[in-house]
C-alpha cells in the first residue's frame, strides 16, 4: 500500500464555514466518526463576513408571512432557473433551521415583543409579488454571519466534533469504480500529507470570488472544492452565474450590506439623483442585486458616475441618523471609516458593483448528493461525494441569488446533508478501497509543485494575471468577442501555471505551497466560468450579454453543465415540480 | 513614507537555529497602506514569509500581530496609525509559541476559550419558535458577542503571559460573561462555580492592556469586573 499515513472517518467534511459546521453538527450529534477539515481555524471562514442577515419566513415582522411568498421571490430572483423543488425545501424547512440557531444561542436582534428582528431586503415581496415590500431578513445587527458562524462553532465544541484545523485538502481520491472514497490532505503546520479515507466526503469549501481582481470575498475564497471536483472529472453547473454585489466599497472591495438599503439608504449619482427610481420604479433600491448592479454600471457608462474618474456611485445613509446607524449598522460605520475614510452619518459611501457570490457550483440534490450526467442525459448520483453551501448548486439561487438567502442555504442544506449521510451510514455503505495508483493520481499536482524547478513564473504574478483576465472579460456585462479573447488567454495561462515554480519547499507552515495549490483551483474555476459564460447565448439574471440582451426561454430555460474532460457545455433540465404547490410559471421579471 | 523600512521576525524551525529580525524595503508609492498590504508586498519579495490572513476586513481575526510594539489586526491598521519615523517592526503575538515567522501556536488560547463552555446552555424544552428576549436583554450582549478570537488581548496581558494554563485570559472571560449575562442561559451557577478559584478570574490585575489593544473596541476588563461582582454576590 501507499506509504502515506491514513486517517479513517465515517464522514469527512471539507470546509469549516456555515454549511460545513452545520453538517458536522448533525453528524457529531449522531455519534458518527466525523471530522471537519479546514484550511483555516473555522471562525476565520468567509461566512464570518456575512452582514445583513438570513432571510426566512419566520413570521416575526409580519405574523401572516408565508414561506411560499419567500419561495416565489427566490424563484423570480433566480430568473426562473432555480430548481423549484429545492427552493420549496429551503423556504419551507427554513424556519425550523433558523429557530434551531436561536436555540443554540445565536444573538439575534429583537423586536419589542421579544421576537427575532427582521429587516427588508432586495427582491422581497408579500403575496407572490402583489402585496408590496416584505421584511423577511432575520438579523443580528449587521454581523449576522459572524454571530451565526461562532454559534455553530460553539455548538460543535459542545458536541465534541473532531477538527483538523489548518489542514488543506489537495484532491479527491476515487476508486476503480469512480466512487469518491476520501481525499488527500496536508497538515499545514507540519507539511505531513495523509490519505483521508471516508465513506462520505462533503465539499463545503465555499466560493471562489478570488478569480476576480475586485471582490468582496476573503483571500481564502479560492474555490478549492470546485477545483477538486473538476480535476476528478465531475461536471459544474451554472458557472457563468456570478453575482456582483451593488455595494462594494470603491477601491477596497469590502462589502457594504444590502441591509443599508433595507434600513432606508439609497444610491445616488453625481447629480444627487436617486437613479434606481428610473430603473425599478416599484422596488427602487431594493430590486434584485443583478438589476441594481447593472443600473449602477449604466449610470457610470453614461457619465453620471461620481468622483474624479466618474467610476463609482454613492450610497447615502446620513438621513437615517446616528441612532439607527449605531444600532442597526454598527459594523458598516466601522468599515466605512476604515476603508472609505468616510463617516456614513455625515457623508455618502463610494460604492461600485463587486464580485460577491458564485451561484453555480457542484450540482446536487436536496440531500447534498453530488450529481453527474449519464450517457443518456439523465442525472446520476456520484457515490460518496456530497456538497453544500456556496460550493454546491442545488440550485436555489438560479441565475441570481437574493440577499439573505445564502445564510439560509448554508444551514438548511448543511443540515440536510448531515441528516442524509447519517441515514445512509446507518443503512450501510461499502465502496471498493482506493488502490495505490488511485492515491497517486490524487497526489499528482502536489508532486508537480514539489518538483517544480527554477525558471517558471511565480504564483502571485500568475494569480494577478488570472484575476485581470476574469475582470476584463467576464464582468457585469459580457460580449462574445471579448469572452473569446478571455477564454484563449486562460488556455495560455493554464500552460504557464503548469510550468510555474514554487521556490519554497519547506514543510513547516508553508503558506507559499498552499497558495500554489489554491492557484490550480482558481484556474479550474475561472475556465469553467469562462466557457460557460461564452456558451450561454442569452441574458438571464447575473449573466448579461450585450450581444444577446434578452432572456431566451425557448433555448435556455436550463441549467448549464460544464464538463472538464471535454471543456464543453451541455444543458440540464430545471425542476419545475415543487411537491406541495403549483409550479411558479416563468414571467417577465420586473421590479 | 514612500520607501518603508520594515523589520520582521523570522523563524523557520527547519532551517534556523534561532529567530532573527529581517529587514525589508517596501515601496508604498506614498499610499497609506494597511499593514497587511505591506506584508503582501513583502511576500512578493520573499514567498517564504509566513503569516495568517483571511477576510482582510477585520472580522475573521486571523492576522493579529504586534506592530511597532502594539497588538492589532494587520488588515485594518493603516501605516499612519503605527508608523514611527519610517520604520515598521512586525513581531508575532507575544507569549505564544512561534510555529514559523508571524504564525503562532494558538492552542493555549483556544483551550482557555473552550474551558468556559462557550455555548448557550438551557435546560428547559425549546419552544416551537424562538426563545423570546426583550431588546433590553439582548442589548446586554452588545460589546461581548462581537469578539473575533484574534487573541490580541490575551497575548497583551501580563497575567496571561505568566499563567496561560490557569488564567482564562481576557478573551475567554469576555465570552464567559457573554453567556452569564444572556437571559436565555440557565447554567449561571455552574459557570460561576468553575471560575471561583484564585486563578481563572482573579489573576486579572486590571492592567487593561486588553482594552487598549482590542481591534473591535471591546472591554474585557469591564466584563471581568462584572463576573467578579457576580462571584461576590454568590459568596455573600
Amino acid at each position: 500500500m501507499s506509504n502515506l499515513r491514513s486517517l479513517t472517518f465515517d464522514a469527512i467534511i471539507i470546509g469549516g464555514g456555515g454549511s460545513g459546521l452545520r453538517a458536522a453538527l448533525e453528524l457529531a450529534k449522531s455519534g458518527k466518526k466525523t471530522a471537519v477539515l479546514s484550511k483555516v481555524f473555522p471562525t476565520r471562514s468567509h461566512t464570518v463576513s456575512a452582514q445583513g442577515g438570513i432571510t426566512c419566513a419566520i413570521a416575526s415582522a409580519d405574523p401572516n408571512d408565508d414561506w411560499r411568498w419567500h419561495m416565489y421571490d427566490t424563484v423570480k430572483g433566480g430568473d426562473y432557473i432555480a430548481d423549484q423543488d429545492a427552493a420549496e425545501y429551503m423556504c419551507s424547512e427554513g424556519p425550523k433551521a433558523v429557530f434551531e440557531l436561536e436555540h443554540m444561542g445565536l444573538p439575534f436582534s429583537r423586536f419589542d415583543n421579544g421576537r427575532i428582528y427582521q429587516r427588508p431586503f432586495g427582491g422581497q415581496s408579500k403575496n407572490f409579488g402583489e402585496g408590496g415590500q416584505a421584511a423577511r431578513t432575520c438579523a443580528a445587527a449587521d454581523r449576522t454571519g459572524h454571530a451565526l458562524l461562532h454559534t455553530l462553532y460553539q455548538n460543535n465544541i459542545k458536541n465534541n466534533t473532531v477538527f483538523l484545523n489548518e489542514w488543506y485538502a489537495v484532491d479527491l481520491v476515487k476508486n476503480a469504480e469512480g466512487d469518491v472514497v476520501g481525499c488527500i490532505a496536508m497538515c499545514i503546520e507540519t507539511g505531513e500529507v495523509v490519505h483521508v479515507k471516508s465513506k462520505a466526503t462533503v465539499l463545503a469549501t465555499g466560493g471562489a470570488g478570488r478569480i476576480y481582481a475586485s471582490t468582496t470575498n476573503a483571500l481564502i475564497n479560492t474555490g478549492d472544492g470546485i477545483g477538486m471536483a473538476l480535476r476528478a472529472g465531475f461536471p459544474m453547473q451554472d458557472m457563468e452565474m456570478w453575482q456582483f454585489h451593488p455595494t462594494g466599497i470603491y477601491g477596497a472591495g469590502t462589502l457594504v450590506t444590502e441591509g443599508c438599503r433595507g434600513e432606508g439608504g439609497y444610491l445616488i449619482n453625481k447629480d444627487g439623483e436617486r437613479f434606481m427610481e428610473r430603473y425599478a420604479p416599484n422596488a427602487k433600491d431594493l430590486a434584485g442585486r443583478d438589476v441594481v448592479a447593472r443600473s449602477m454600471v449604466m449610470e457610470i457608462l453614461e457619465g453620471r458616475g461620481c468622483g474624479e474618474k466618474g467610476d463609482h456611485v454613492f450610497l447615502k445613509l446620513d438621513h437615517l441618523g446616528e441612532e439607527v446607524l449605531g444600532k442597526r449598522l454598527p459594523g458598516i460605520v466601522e468599515l466605512s471609516k476604515t476603508f472609505a475614510h468616510v463617516d456614513p452619518a455625515k457623508e455618502p459611501i463610494p460604492v461600485v458593483p463587486t464580485c460577491h457570490y458564485m451561484m453555480g457550483g457542484i450540482p446536487t440534490n436536496v440531500h447534498g448528493q453530488a450529481i453527474m450526467q449519464g450517457e443518456d442525459g439523465k442525472d446520476q448520483i456520484v457515490n460518496g461525494l456530497f456538497a453544500c453551501g456556496e460550493a454546491a448548486c442545488v440550485s436555489v439561487h438560479g441565475a441570481n441569488r437574493l440577499g439573505g438567502n445564502s445564510l439560509l442555504d448554508l444551514v438548511v442544506f448543511g443540515r440536510a446533508a448531515g441528516m442524509f449521510i447519517e441515514g445512509a451510514l446507518n443503512a450501510g455503505i461499502e465502496y471498493l478501497d482506493a488502490t495505490e495508483s488511485d492515491i497517486e493520481a490524487a497526489m499528482a499536482r502536489m508532486t508537480r509543485w514539489n518538483e517544480s524547478e527554477e525558471g517558471g513564473e511565480t504564483v502571485p504574478e500568475l494569480k494577478a494575471a488570472l484575476q485581470d483576465i476574469m475582470q476584463a472579460s467576464f464582468g457585469v456585462f459580457r460580449e462574445e468577442e471579448n469572452m473569446q479573447k478571455g477564454v484563449k488567454q486562460l488556455a495560455e495561462l493554464r500552460e504557464r501555471i503548469a510550468k510555474a515554480h514554487l521556490p519554497d519547499k519547506s514543510n513547516t507552515f508553508n503558506t507559499a505551497r498552499v497558495e500554489a495549490l489554491e492557484l490550480d483551483n482558481l484556474m479550474e474555476v475561472a475556465e469553467a466560468t469562462a466557457i460557460s459564460a461564452l456558451e450561454r447565448k442569452e441574458s438571464r439574471g447575473a449573466h448579461s450579454r450585450y450581444d444577446y440582451p434578452d432572456r431566451d426561454d425557448v433555448n435556455w430555460l436550463k441549467h448549464s453543465l460544464y464538463f472538464p474532460a471535454t471543456k464543453q457545455l451541455k444543458k440540464r433540465d430545471v425542476n419545475f415540480k415543487p411537491k406541495t404547490m403549483a409550479t411558479l410559471e416563468p414571467k417577465i421579471r420586473t421590479y | 513614507m514612500s520607501n518603508l523600512q520594515v523589520s520582521v521576525y523570522r523563524y523557520n524551525p527547519e532551517t534556523d537555529s534561532a529567530p532573527y529580525m529581517q529587514e525589508f524595503q517596501v515601496d508604498t508609492k506614498g499610499r497609506d497602506l494597511m499593514v497587511l498590504d505591506v506584508l503582501h508586498l513583502m511576500k512578493e519579495q520573499d514567498s517564504a514569509l509566513a503569516f495568517r490572513r483571511s477576510c482582510r476586513e477585520g472580522v475573521c481575526g486571523s492576522d493579529g500581530m504586534n506592530m511597532n510594539g502594539k497588538n492589532g489586526l494587520a488588515c485594518i491598521t493603516p501605516l499612519s496609525e503605527v508608523i514611527k519615523g519610517n520604520k515598521l517592526v512586525l513581531r508575532p503575538l507575544p507569549g505564544l509559541p512561534v510555529i514559523r515567522d508571524m504564525v503562532v501556536d494558538m492552542g493555549l488560547f483556544y483551550k482557555q476559550y473552550e474551558r468556559i463552555q462557550p455555548y448557550l446552555q438551557n435546560d428547559t424544552p425549546a419552544p416551537a419558535i424562538e426563545r423570546l428576549q426583550s431588546p433590553e436583554d439582548r442589548e446586554k450582549l452588545d460589546g461581548l458577542y462581537e469578539c473575533i478570537l484574534c487573541a490580541c488581548c490575551s497575548t497583551a496581558c501580563p497575567s496571561f503571559w505568566w499563567n496561560p494554563e490557569k488564567f482564562v485570559g481576557p478573551a475567554g472571560l469576555l465570552q464567559s460573561y457573554r453567556f452569564l449575562v444572556d437571559t436565555r442561559d440557565t447554567a449561571t451557577q455552574e459557570r460561576l462555580s468553575e471560575l471561583e478559584d484564585p486563578f481563572s478570574v482573579f489573576r486579572c490585575r486590571g492592567i487593561m492592556n486588553c482594552v487598549a489593544v482590542c481591534p473591535k473596541g471591546l472591554n474585557p476588563t469591564r466584563a471581568i469586573g462584572k463576573i467578579r461582582e457576580m462571584l461576590l454576590a454568590e459568596a455573600t
